[in-house]
């Protein structure tokens, strides 16, 4: 709990934090309203569909245990888990010592390489998904995780995320560490990188986030529908000038849980703070 | 190897370490990222649908492009997108994780409430947010503004609104997102600053004038940086919800990156297709560095 | 004894041997097979495919299938790297995209006589002839009709087993049909609109004809749409929302959703709609001829996805894909389709049995095969997004008929012009 404005705050609640909070709340329901409407879809019979009601009036989990039966539906699942999982992994280590080092060290090329680094974000995937499929029939790399994975593996979001985030650890400190006779990657690991625990976490959630929801890329690797993930595997529900809409909700509803589940577990680190480097002053 | 390394300055040394940590990751980088990227570039000089022979044509598709009207309006929209929508999903993001960092009571679950838009898959909410423009008796926006004696409205159904009414659902998509990012830069800055202005006895809009905002400034150009490229580069959104008539009505909502998909993977006109990826990755890169260098830290 | 009898039996195994060996080399020829997935067709082409080798023991096919959604990102990335099917599946309209892009290559007349085809299939199909050969075929064709829904008649006091069969009827039917609420906005419809779904086609290749005039010239090279009758024509069914008020675009979001919903009279729609019409509860629904004009004439859309081989296919593949072709667009794999599948046969000796021709359901599209018109497009997305530009002009910029006519005229000529130089 940041405690921002520690003399602001009285142990009697004002009306003001009354109005505030309440209007936050208010703003978060309405914030999830789509969400509850795809819920509520998800639960109706497909002639009920198009009356958009929140509430449907012949509830029915025929469209859950219709996708759950489908086998495939967990094998996708589990193929976006692992890969997002590792390619996260992979980001939290990759792209923090990228960030780190374009930070905290002061040698030619640094602005240069930062510049190019993050000139990779302004190229719309889409565009690089030929080159990519050509370089991975190449190299054997179609229909496979690593196919899937290698794209995104690191970021130019998580390195100039993380950039932003190491500029707040002060140098006194790692100069401290290099006097006590750390080297430089123990010093990253074991000093920076605690300090900026909020910072992984987002940066664990977002990439987490972005290669579960990836579409383009997994659907142009993978012809095996064994090896889809759960975004293309999802579209199988949509046909020739047909879209099962309770299908989609559902697959989508589904497809939700385990995002919600990384998110719920990181924040708690957001939570936490930086706690130290204010004790230490 | 270690005796060369050994007659370093503790500097120069520490420069070894910083490429040695760069090793790989440039490695990556150039072979995932910018060989196909240059790849790509150069097949602008070409006419080329796939399989036939390519065509050198030099600038042609450059010429093409300059002169063609749909072009000029993609690209207006294009900055449409970024104008209306950086500031607008950044000051709610801000107020909101301002105020949700001094909640305490149900502080997880009304952040939570904010962050789940982020975790939806955009078809689906895609199809929600159609519906919501609905006229009445199906839509809720509608169907609240006539509660109130209000006009309907067209929303997607207009050339003038249908751009702001897709731009809605790309903010609150994205708005989970700069509140956590948010909520993390307040939580770094040490309670150091502040207990010293308590002391001092200083209002609450000064300490979030002189105190705050300054030191979230690593935080506010990472996201205005990082929304800037993500709004030009719109795409998942209009994508979804205007299926049937892309960026339509009359391109009214048709940013560049649908603009390219459409070219790429319909027309098969490759190289039409990376001449506007060009132009884009250009107007993001010159953005990006006038933005940076406008917020640069003194 | 022993000894002669082990001889005897080593030599019979080893012949045995010999002759397994010697099949096993004459190796199964493998060719692949790509289409996009909808179940009930991938459940027709198994059943095809498991025909087929049996017939031809010396090749085996291999199916792949993809997602609708997906499947042109599929072949267009597969294919430059060399990857992909050696006979495609692929709607009629994106030919001209795939032999410009050097997908796919002309059936071989010898097997496939132009003469023979247009002796034997239903005239629509002359589309896929390009010069002297054709490049592709389909096995099932579709065609539109005018769904109505039954309840929905009754309650206007229209008789529900009686479609309106003239123009006029149509209008007219449709203004009973609509209804609206307290402050004057629809909730029901008359008559689903909108150039999103079929009706493109609709006011193409029928209603131009119906008012006089032809859509397009002989070889769909030019436009011919930019006249008096295309005038008219296109002033009839913006008609329906600015005047008579019995419909509006984007109504329930997609036009057979207020169809399904129960929110709309009538709907014109392809063959292709049957099976998910028939799946819907509580919705009781007829079908039949797109109406006539005042003079009786009747004319159609046909649509249809067709096969074709791939230019990667050579030597032994190519060889193979010529059989499976001749066999999937053979007059009894049809009759499995439409049996399996729903969809219209495109030989006339099929389909103009009496028992098809005479189906409630399926008679109304079959019988329209006789007269329907298949656009030659150049490229179907971009034709289709000029007229729905059409009439969103006219609709929501309140732009005059005759100019949006000519602006989608001279857009569409672009177009063809494009890609037929």
């Amino acid at each position: 709990m940041n405690a921002a404005l520690p003399a602001l705050q009285m142990r009697s609640i004002r009306p003001g934090r009354i109005i505030a909070w309440t209007l936050l709340l208010m703003g978060g329901i309405a914030m999830v309203m789509p969400l509850a409407f795809m819920v509520s879809t998800s639960l109706k019979f497909p002639h009920e569909v198009y009356n958009l009601s929140l509430i449907p009036e012949e509830p029915t989990l025929e469209n859950y245990t219709y996708v759950l039966e489908d086998g495939r539906f967990y094998k996708w699942f589990v193929n976006s888990l692992v890969i997002a999982t590792i390619v996260t992994i992979s980001n939290v280590f990759f792209d923090s010592l990228v960030g780190y080092t374009l930070c905290k060290y002061r040698f030619r090329g640094r602005y240069l390489i930062f510049i190019a680094i993050l000139s990779t974000l302004m190229i719309p995937t889409e565009m690089l998904v030929i080159p990519w499929y050509i370089m991975s029939k190449n190299l054997g790399w179609l229909d496979s995780y690593w196919g899937i994975m290698f794209p995104g593996m690191m970021t130019a979001f998580g390195t100039f995320l993380m950039k932003q985030f190491f500029e707040t650890v002060p140098d006194d400190f790692l100069d401290a560490a290099r006097i006590d006779g750390l080297n430089e990657f123990q010093i990253w690991w074991s000093i920076a990188m605690p300090l900026v625990t909020p910072a992984l976490s987002a940066l664990a959630i977002f990439v987490f986030l972005g290669n579960w929801t990836a579409f383009i890329w997994p659907l142009i690797v993978t012809t095996n529908y064994d090896l889809y993930t759960l975004p293309v595997g999802l579209t199988t529900f949509s046909v020739e000038q047909q879209v099962e809409w309770e299908l989609i909700m559902t697959g989508a509803a589904l497809a939700t849980i385990p995002t919600l589940l990384v998110f719920l577990f990181f924040q708690r680190f957001i939570i936490r703070g930086v706690v130290l480097a204010g004790l230490k002053g | 190897m270690a005796g060369w390394f050994q007659s370093l300055t503790i500097a120069q040394r520490r420069v070894v370490w910083a490429w040695g940590f760069l090793a790989l990751p440039i490695i990556f980088y150039v072979g995932i990222r910018f060989y196909p990227t240059f790849e790509a570039f150069w097949l602008s000089f070409y006419d080329w649908n796939l399989l036939g022979e390519r065509q050198w044509t030099g600038l042609s598709n450059y010429a093409t492009l300059l002169q063609d009207p749909e072009f000029w309006k993609v690209f207006k929209n294009t900055f449409i997108y970024l104008i209306i929508g950086t500031p607008t999903s950044l000051v709610i993001a801000f107020v909101v994780a301002y105020y949700l960092d001094q909640v305490r009571f149900m502080h997880g679950f009304i952040r939570a409430l904010y962050f789940l838009p982020f975790l939806t898959t955009a078809v689906a909410m895609a199809w929600v947010w159609r519906w919501f423009y609905q006229p009445v008796p199906i839509g809720v926006f509608n169907n609240a503004l006539a509660s109130f004696g209000l006009p309907q409205q067209p929303f997607l159904r207009s050339t003038t609104q249908a751009l702001p009414a897709i731009l809605a659902p790309a903010v609150w998509a994205g708005l989970g997102f700069q509140i956590i990012i948010f909520l993390a830069g307040l939580r770094a800055i040490p309670e150091t600053y502040y207990e010293a202005a308590r002391i001092d006895g200083v209002s609450r809009l000064t300490v979030l004038w002189e105190i705050t905002l300054p030191l979230l400034k690593p935080t506010i150009v990472f996201l205005v940086v990082f929304s800037s490229i993500g709004f030009l580069r719109i795409f998942d959104q209009v994508f979804n919800m205007t299926t049937n008539d892309p960026g339509g009505p009359l391109n009214s909502t048709k940013p560049l990156v649908l603009l390219i998909y459409d070219t790429a993977f319909n027309s098969f006109d490759m190289g039409y297709a990376t001449a506007q990826t060009v132009v884009l990755f250009t107007v993001l890169l010159i953005i990006s560095v006038v933005q940076l260098y406008i917020l640069r830290s003194r | 004894m022993l000894k002669r009898l082990k001889i005897g039996s080593w030599v019979a195994i080893a012949a045995i041997g010999a002759m397994l060996g010697g099949a096993n080399k004459a190796a199964a020829v493998e060719i692949e097979y790509w289409q996009y997935f909808f179940e009930a067709r991938v459940n027709a082409m198994e059943q095809l495919i498991e025909q087929f080798e049996e017939q031809n023991p010396d090749i085996t096919v291999k199916m792949t299938h993809f997602p609708y959604a997906d499947y042109r990102t599929k072949v267009a990335a597969a294919v430059p790297a060399g990857q992909g099917p050696d006979v495609v599946q692929l709607f009629y309209g994106w030919l001209n995209d795939y032999i410009d892009a050097n997908l796919i290559q002309p059936l071989p007349t010898d097997v496939f006589p132009p003469e023979e085809i247009e002796a034997e299939f239903f005239p629509m199909v002359k589309a896929m002839r390009q010069d002297d050969a054709y490049y592709a075929l389909p096995t099932a064709v579709r065609s539109l009709a005018l769904f109505w829904n039954k309840r929905l008649f009754e309650e206007a006091g229209l008789d529900p087993n009686q479609p309106p069969r003239t123009l006029e009827e149509l209008v007219d039917y449709a203004e009973k049909l609509t209804k609206r609420d307290g402050a004057g906005n629809l909730t029901q419809v008359g008559l689903t609109m909108g150039m999103t779904a079929q009706d493109h086609n609709w006011w193409r290749e029928v209603l131009i004809r119906q008012f006089g005039g032809v859509p397009y010239s002989e070889d769909y090279t030019t436009v011919a749409y930019d006249d008096e009758a295309g005038l008219e024509a296109l002033e009839f069914y913006t008609d329906l929302i600015t005047e008579h008020g019995v419909s509006q675009i984007g109504f329930m979001d997609e036009p057979q959703a207020a169809f399904k919903a129960s929110r709309a009279g009538m709907h014109i729609d392809g063959s292709f709609r049957i099976g998910a019409l028939e799946e819907t509860r509580g919705l009781e629904w007829g079908v039949g001829e797109l109406p006539a004009n005042a003079e009786g004439l009747r004319s159609n859309y046909a649509s249809y996805w067709v096969n074709a081989i791939a230019t990667k296919a050579e030597g032994e593949k190519y060889d193979a894909a010529v059989k499976f072709m001749e066999f999937i667009t053979s007059p009894e794999a049809m009759q499995l389709w439409l049996e399996v599948v729903g969809e219209l046969p495109a030989r006339p000796e099929v389909g103009m049995t009496e028992a098809n021709a005479g189906d409630p359901v399926y008679g109304p599209f079959i019988r329209a095969l006789d007269y329907a018109h298949a656009t030659v497009f150049a490229n179907e997305t971009d034709q289709r997004q000029e007229m729905i530009n059409m009439i969103d002009r006219i609709v929501l910029e309140d732009m005059a008929p005759k100019e949006s006519l000519e602006q989608a005229a001279a857009a569409e000529q672009a177009i063809l012009d494009q890609y037929n130089k």
